[in-house]
């Protein structure tokens, strides 16, 4: 399971959805893979950006014995290599829609910035272990990258 | 024709055996590959999303949205992460090596994913399952009804959602479609081929807030078959001409309109409806 999921994963269990404990899930003796993929996905990473969690992803890389992140995100800018700035100055929209943009954004290159992240949200996955909700304490088991998040018929 | 949903219930239905036959048939990757793709053409995708898959199985819906847009997937690729209640059809997903993230888990229990999370979910094949429920403590409307709500919340605003199912009747087409403008979806059924044996039915369904403010007719709007079920009031005696977008009279309406619908909404203050700073 990739970093990126457990950024947005809750406990699932009804009486947590309130807590704000129950973000995010704590990893747990876990075994740690690196999946490298062909290439960075930067429109994806810009688009996804805002969302996530930041301090939560901190947190999670502490919890993982990961180098730590950077105390702040990085700007969608951040993400762009400079050498292709003239690109840069286009306003990114959240439904960047037309072709033209579509166009723009296809030259533009990841920095090391976009491929660190990459890295650790997309390639840093979970194979072994457990994520345990911080209100309640149940343990999710993850087998062979997949969490188990079937729920016994009291708790749903 | 005998329904797999009336003999036994998923998990146990979609064992090793059944998981391997079905993800090797070439007729069955053909006709999920088109249902997917036609899910992807009414989600109108324009850039790589998060995607929720439910009910991925082993990864013939899910591995189209891997795709790039020259291989016929627009907006792609996408990232996916893929939900399912069978052991076996995950680790088929597991064996072919797919791209997006897998989780076991019940659509009948609920989403277990933070508010606004996802750009869009597709369903292909799935949904007439949680029309059963396996133990007596559970009912379809109960688990219709957490797997929609779940869904909503996961969605962001102006998100869009496309579950193909395969309703048993008109009943539990009704059933299906019901419980998910109840969530708070605007909600379109699609019919490809109806009446025949090919008949193929599509609930198209949007996140009020965004783009399309959850306006369906936009959606499914001029295509051939489509039944619109638009279920938002409009105001009694209102001038709609008068009003902005986004003003505070707007907002407030809106509200108004959640409230009635038993929705939770912040409560007013002197700051509603003006510009807040943007954080990022
Ligand atoms: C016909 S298969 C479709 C799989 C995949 N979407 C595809 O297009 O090939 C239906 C899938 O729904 C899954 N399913 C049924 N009930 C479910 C539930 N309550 N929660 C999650 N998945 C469920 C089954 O395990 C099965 O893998
Ligand atoms: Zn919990």
């Amino acid at each position: 399971m990739k970093l990126l999921t457990l950024n947005f994963l809750t406990c699932a269990i009804k009486t947590c959805k309130t807590s704000p404990a129950s973000f995010p899930l704590h990893p747990r003796d876990c075994e740690l893979e690196v999946v490298e993929s062909e290439s960075v996905n930067l429109p994806f990473l810009k688009n996804i950006l805002p969302r996530l969690m930041w301090d939560e992803l901190r947190v999670i890389a502490d919890e993982l014995g990961l180098p730590a992140l950077p105390s702040t995100p990085p700007t969608r800018d951040d993400l762009v290599e400079p050498s292709s700035s003239s690109t840069t100055t286009i306003s990114h929209a959240q439904n960047a829609g037309n072709a033209a943009e579509g166009q723009q954004q296809a030259e533009e290159k990841p920095s090391q910035t976009a491929r660190d992240l990459h890295r650790v949200l997309l390639e840093t996955c979970i194979k072994e272990g457990k994520l345990v909700c911080g209100n309640c304490g149940h343990e999710y088991k993850v087998m062979e990258g997949v969490a188990n998040f079937l729920l016994p018929g009291h708790l749903v | 024709m005998s329904r797999p949903e009336d003999i036994l219930p998923p998990d146990l239905f979609y064992n090793d055996t059944e998981s391997r036959k079905y993800t090797t048939s070439s007729r069955i990757q053909r006709i999920q590959s088109e249902m997917t793709h036609r899910a992807l053409s009414l989600l109108s995708l324009t850039t790589p999303s998060l995607i929720l898959d439910i009910g991925c199985g082993s990864g013939l819906s899910g591995e189209i949205l891997s795709q790039t847009p020259l291989e016929g997937t627009p907006g792609g690729p996408h990232t996916w992460i893929g939900m399912d209640i069978s052991s076996s059809m995950l680790s088929v997903a597991l064996e072919k090596e797919v791209e997006g993230d897998l989780m076991l888990a019940d659509a009948g229990q609920g989403v277990p994913f933070r508010a606004g999370t996802f750009d869009a979910a597709i369903s292909i094949s799935a949904v007439q399952w949680l029309c059963n429920a396996e133990s007596s403590e559970e009912s379809p409307a109960g688990r219709l009804s957490r797997f929609f709500n779940g869904l909503y919340a996961s969605l962001r605003r102006g998100g869009r959602a496309v579950c193909q199912f395969y309703p048993k009747n008109d009943e539990q087409k009704k059933m299906v479609s019901q419980a998910a403008i109840k969530a708070g979806f605007g909600a379109g059924l699609l019919e490809d081929d109806p009446g025949t044996k090919n008949a193929k039915t599509y609930l198209v369904l949007t996140v009020g807030g965004g783009e399309l403010d959850g306006d369906i007719t936009g959606v499914v709007g001029g295509m051939e078959g489509v039944d619109v079920m638009d279920t938002r009031r409009r105001g009694r005696g209102m001038k709609r001409g008068k009003e902005v977008k986004g003003s505070k009279a707007w907002i407030m309406r809106k509200k108004e309109q959640m409230e009635r619908k038993g929705r939770v909404v912040k409560a007013n203050s002197k700051y509603t409806g003006r510009k807040r700073r943007i954080q990022w």
